[in-house]
């Protein structure tokens, strides 16, 4: 029992991811009706901002300390980030320590402005180009985002670590009765997941309960009618698209500290997602979000060393393994809707 | 010739001039002129451009005739390399065997894999060759890679060992590739004055595999078949209105361009008897993308020209650093030297992929057609500007819906 509780929970920071890129990439499917290849590099971008925040917070001034001395007998150079110098040494410290989740306020704006211009840019023109076209075009966006985020940072993983206050487990077995240690889980995961769900919340609170939201949904079920009605529908798909890039920067943002960012990560998470979308059925949020959890939570049953010894390598594989058959089976996807996007 | 028309004949012509005579075209500059660098005559460059060639012309049968985009090319090229080196492994290292036995798994797994992606059409059918070549790809990295059961051996790679059993393996024959004795590393190489090219047997029997291949697909492009192809992709729905099964046609293009991966992906392996997981990756299926809508989707010599383009200047914006621009600059004024050095520095050397990522955008947006394309374009202006011709009104009808 406590195992299985214990793979669901791992599963549910990697599902956490799944279901945020899945959850961006869907309301771009529905809205603007474009297959984005670039979304993964969104996520990889949002990632960096927390890197780049971290590398403007630890910017330093060298001081030389007269009381300390080197083992060559000269005085000791000592870094102090400026941030310290202006706030005072305990809150720069602390403001250092809490730098990504303050990156989430640095990576909002950027990744909805970054949103906004790809779409005015670059997708806009791409509307009634066939579906080929979109893929090529954002898969040569995707290599360029990357590539320039490579020239940048290089190539290696960089460390972005979660707050000292965040970063240990919690033994969350003995909270519901199971013998300790049985369930011991990094905070930051939990974090994570409680971000995830607050994000999915909002995005549907959003579409759900504002009359902003409600013109998108009428646009996503019939683009032309809302049009005919005097909406400038275009107007409010951009601004999904900015939401849907922020969605996803968003995911890279807090992702950063379970795993280090590096330029490729987009990649690896865009083929998962793609899969976790046309497995939830193309077009539907709540599948996106469902498919996603879904998924990460079965990839970590299948990570177990039971499952591994039974079957090798099964944790590689599972994931393309359920998509086919559920395409196969469902060819709709698991919550797909007739009629959308259906060729 | 050939049962050809004039046209597809002097074309065919052309291309088997170029590649027979590739390693004077390709190595125009004097050795160890400045110019020198610029020179893609040597042999693994050039294997690489007709390997690359057919892997592309075989894409194209696909993509180009019946509009369906695979994602997942390259693990068709991974599973011919991985069965040409257990070709060299259990039998000997004649090529032949290699190269025949990759051409039929390639084409029994491409069946296999098409049989299912084949059920879906459009972004769907993009997503589960994705997702199919990656799965081969976990397989091949890390899953039949076990003690127990090593097909692949992993992150390694495959290849062949000393204790490998090789039972044809003749007692004289050469420890390498080869072709009933003649090695693929065998090179000839004719200097005539200052210039050096070289002649190598891998490269001959690439390019003459290439130009069979490439015979063959211009038939296919003017065979029924291949109408039936382009039928479609212009509109399937109506071809299946019709009262006509497509399916068994897709299948069948499917699996053609599978096999000829299978046997880029064999060439591979004859000229270097090794085969990694890392051929079978997304990226590499994306290259071949790349290649076709560079060249010109739907053209004949477009894929050809697009994988000859991408790989040369690979090899070439690879091979470029920050000294040789300063050399090339020189004759600027210091300040602005550096500032154009400066500028440059992102896209080359290994920046190359930015370089190639912002020249497959452009393509894609401004010429969709390709490099054809923009070469009938060019000579159209060029044309009318020397006639001074009105437009003449341009023949294409657009079907009634």
């Amino acid at each position: 029992m406590d195992a299985i509780l214990l793979q669901i929970l791992n599963g549910l920071d990697k599902g956490s991811a799944y279901a945020l890129i899945a959850l961006g990439l869907t309301l771009i499917f529905g809205t603007l009706g474009v297959v984005n290849f670039a979304h993964g590099a969104l996520f990889m971008i949002g990632a960096f901002c927390a890197v780049t925040l971290q590398k403007l917070l630890n910017l330093s001034f060298v001081t030389l300390d007269e009381t300390q001395k080197d083992f060559l007998g000269n005085p000791l150079k000592v870094e102090t980030p400026y941030i310290e110098a202006w706030f005072g040494p305990e809150v720069g410290a602390t403001i250092i320590d809490w730098s990504v989740p303050l990156s989430i306020l640095f990576a909002i704006p950027i990744m909805l402005l970054v949103g906004y211009v790809m779409e005015r840019g670059l997708i806009k023109h791409f509307y009634k180009r066939p579906h080929a076209d979109q893929i090529l075009v954002t898969f040569g966006l995707a290599i360029v985002l990357q590539e320039i985020v490579k020239y940048f940072f290089g190539a290696n993983p960089i460390q972005t670590p979660p707050p000292d206050v965040l970063s240990g487990s919690v033994d969350l077995g003995t909270m519901v009765g199971f013998d300790p240690n049985a369930i011991i889980y990094p905070i930051w995961r939990l974090v994570y997941f409680g971000f995830a769900v607050g994000i999915i919340g909002a995005v549907f609170s959003f579409l759900q309960f504002t009359t902003f939201g409600m013109v998108v949904r009428a646009g996503m079920a019939d683009r032309e009618t809302v049009g005919l009605l005097g909406i400038n529908i275009d107007r409010r798909f951009t601004i999904m698209f900015g939401i849907a890039a922020g969605v996803a920067g968003l995911a890279g943002v807090m992702y950063g500290p379970i795993n280090p960012p590096n330029y490729h990560m987009g990649m690896d998470f865009l083929v998962l997602s793609f899969v976790v979308v046309v497995v939830g059925g193309m077009g539907s949020l709540p599948g996106a979000v469902l498919a996603g959890f879904l998924l990460g939570i079965l990839e970590s049953f299948a990570s177990t060393t039971w499952a591994t010894t039974t079957i090798p390598g099964i944790n590689q594989i599972i994931i393309y393994l359920v998509a086919i058959i559920v395409l196969l089976t469902r060819p709709r996807g698991l919550m797909g809707r007739k009629g959308v996007m259906e060729e | 010739m050939l049962g050809l028309n004039k046209k597809d004949t002097s074309l065919l012509i052309v291309v088997a001039f170029l590649t027979l005579l590739a390693p004077f075209i390709l190595n125009p500059f004097p050795e160890g002129s400045a110019m020198a660098q610029f020179n893609a005559g040597y042999p693994d460059l050039m294997q690489r451009f007709v390997i690359f060639g057919i892997f592309a012309i075989g894409f194209n049968i696909l993509f180009g005739l019946t509009g369906y985009l695979s994602f997942g090319h390259a693990a068709f090229l991974g599973v011919g390399s991985y069965s040409a080196v257990w070709m060299f492994k259990l039998l000997s290292y004649n090529v032949i065997p290699a190269i025949a036995l990759s051409v039929v798994v390639a084409g029994l797994f491409s069946l296999l894999i098409g049989f299912i992606s084949l059920r879906r059409s459009g972004i769907y059918f993009s997503i589960l060759t994705l997702a199919f070549a990656q799965m081969s790809f976990a397989l091949a990295y890390s899953v039949l890679s076990n003690p127990k059961f090593n097909l692949t051996n992993g992150e390694t790679g495959l290849q062949v060992y000393a204790d490998d059993p090789q039972i044809l393996q003749g007692a004289n024959a050469p420890d390498l590739p080869h072709l009933f004795g003649l090695p693929m590393r065998a090179t000839y190489t004719m200097d005539v004055g200052a210039w050096s090219f070289d002649f190598n047997a891998g490269y001959y029997l690439c390019a003459i595999i290439m130009m069979i291949v490439f015979y063959l697909s211009i038939r296919i492009f003017r065979s029924p078949f291949g109408m039936m192809l382009r039928a479609v992709k212009s509109n399937q729905q109506r071809m299946n209105y019709t009262g006509l099964n497509s399916k068994p046609y897709t299948l069948a293009a499917f699996v053609i361009s599978g096999m000829y991966a299978g046997l880029a992906g064999g060439l591979m392996a004859a000229m270097d008897p090794l085969a990694g997981a890392e051929r079978m990756q997304w990226t590499a299926s994306g290259e071949v993308v790349l290649m076709t809508i560079l060249g010109g989707t739907g053209t004949l010599i477009g894929p050809v020209l697009g994988a000859g383009f991408i790989k040369y200047f690979e090899n070439i914006f690879s091979k470029i650093n920050d000294n040789v621009l300063h050399s090339w600059f020189a004759f600027l004024p210091d300040g602005l030297e550096d500032a154009v050095v400066f500028v440059i520095h992102p896209f080359i050397g290994k920046g190359w992929h930015l370089t190639l990522g912002i020249l497959f955008m452009l393509v894609v947006i401004y010429l969709p057609g390709g490099l054809v394309e923009g070469g009938q374009r060019l000579l159209k202006r060029f044309k009318r500007k020397k006639k001074d011709t009105d437009d003449a009104p341009s023949g294409k009808t657009e079907p009634a819906e």
